[in-house]
């Protein structure tokens, strides 16, 4: 399964998102340059961490407007697969991929930390591997990861289910105390309606390797490696699902398909 | 003809700039200021003399790029001593 990495002028995380794709799960990986005029012919399209154009007027301002971008958009409208860490979610939201804008963090400073994460979804092509409810320990490092948008964007965005990952304290509860940039509603991370485009701050890069002190950042890259390889359909949102009942009734025969080869297997 | 497009946080959003500066103005003797919202302010030279036109091509400019509406708001201003 190929994955291409974005690189701007300024991506700084690139290599590493490289070198988990390829070496860690040992597939196969490419790097895309933000002049390209295609994504090639990647099944996931990784937009990575850094400072790209130098966060020039704002933080993914610039990106969202290279030739790039529009294989990107052309790549996720068709449903491909499309990952924003940190610099490369603020890309998604100023490209429109995913709704709300990034602020400076509330306390004027850099952050970098470990922070614990909640997975809200684990529904998701990129969550599939993890379950609802469950803490991951992932580092940020940011200036501009406090998450905004007005208050009736973000109850829409919460009714569709679209906040995939929350800061959380370490028993897993909402504590401004564990919040490391002031996000709206402990906001860590979204996706789309479709749920193939997801943007996070947190770096699970950073952490998907023993020797990097944790793993729990490889069950991302391991969850979209194994949605790839399945070739499922991302599941959608309740509300997603509601629109297109045809849709609804063709998973709900697989999931009943599934369950049967289950009953099957255990016997 | 120049132009002066600023471009400022919304006001119902907490600026967290605007705030530190202005917990700075009070410990330089301005403990009175209310408020300051901090933003960005840009020089534009256009290549028009048509001042509607001017007008409207600087709100594009902010609509699709120099402002990011979700968090902020602008305002274009025509500059040469004619204030718009």
């Amino acid at each position: 399964m190929k994955c291409g990495v974005v690189v701007f002028p300024g991506s700084n995380c690139d290599h590493d998102v490289y070198h988990v794709w390829k070496h860690v799960l040992q597939q196969e990986a490419t790097f895309l340059w933000h002049q390209d005029e295609t994504v090639k012919d990647c099944e996931l399209v990784v937009l990575p961490g850094g400072f790209a154009y130098g966060d020039y007027l704002r933080a993914g301002a610039l990106a969202a407007l290279s030739p790039v971008m529009a294989a990107v958009k052309r790549h996720a409208a068709a449903g491909g697969l499309v990952l924003g860490i940190c610099n490369g979610f603020q890309v998604l939201l100023e490209a429109g991929l995913l709704p709300g804008a990034m602020r400076r963090n509330a306390s004027q400073r850099f952050v970098c930390s470990d922070v614990w994460l909640r997975v809200e979804r684990d529904d998701l092509p990129f969550t599939r591997g993890l379950r609802a409810g469950q803490l991951l320990r992932m580092p940020v490092a940011h200036a501009e990861g406090n998450y905004e948008d007005s208050p009736q964007r973000l109850d829409a965005l919460e009714a569709a289910r679209l906040v995939a990952f929350r800061y959380t304290s370490p028993a897993g509860e909402l504590d401004p105390a564990w919040n490391p940039n002031g996000a709206a509603r402990a906001i860590a991370g979204i996706c789309n309606p479709e749920g193939n485009v997801l943007g996070l701050m947190p770096h699970p890069e950073r952490c998907a390797e023993e020797i990097l002190g944790s793993t729990d950042g490889l069950a991302i890259f391991a969850s979209a490696l194994d949605s790839l390889r399945t070739a499922r359909t991302p599941r959608t949102t309740p509300a997603a699902r509601a629109a297109r009942p045809e849709r609804a009734g063709a998973e709900a025969d697989a999931g009943a398909d599934l369950e049967a080869k289950a009953q099957v297997a255990s016997r | 003809m120049i132009a002066r497009v600023t471009v400022y946080p919304r006001r119902e959003i907490l600026d967290p700039q605007g705030k530190a500066i202005r917990d700075a103005l009070a410990r330089v003797g301005f403990a009175g200021v209310e408020e300051v919202r901090a933003g960005k302010s840009f020089e534009i030279r256009l290549g028009v003399e048509d001042r509607e036109l001017a007008l409207r091509q600087l709100r594009e400019m902010c609509q699709k790029l120099l402002a990011n509406l979700v968090v902020e708001d602008y305002a274009v201003e025509i500059l040469n001593g004619e204030r718009q």
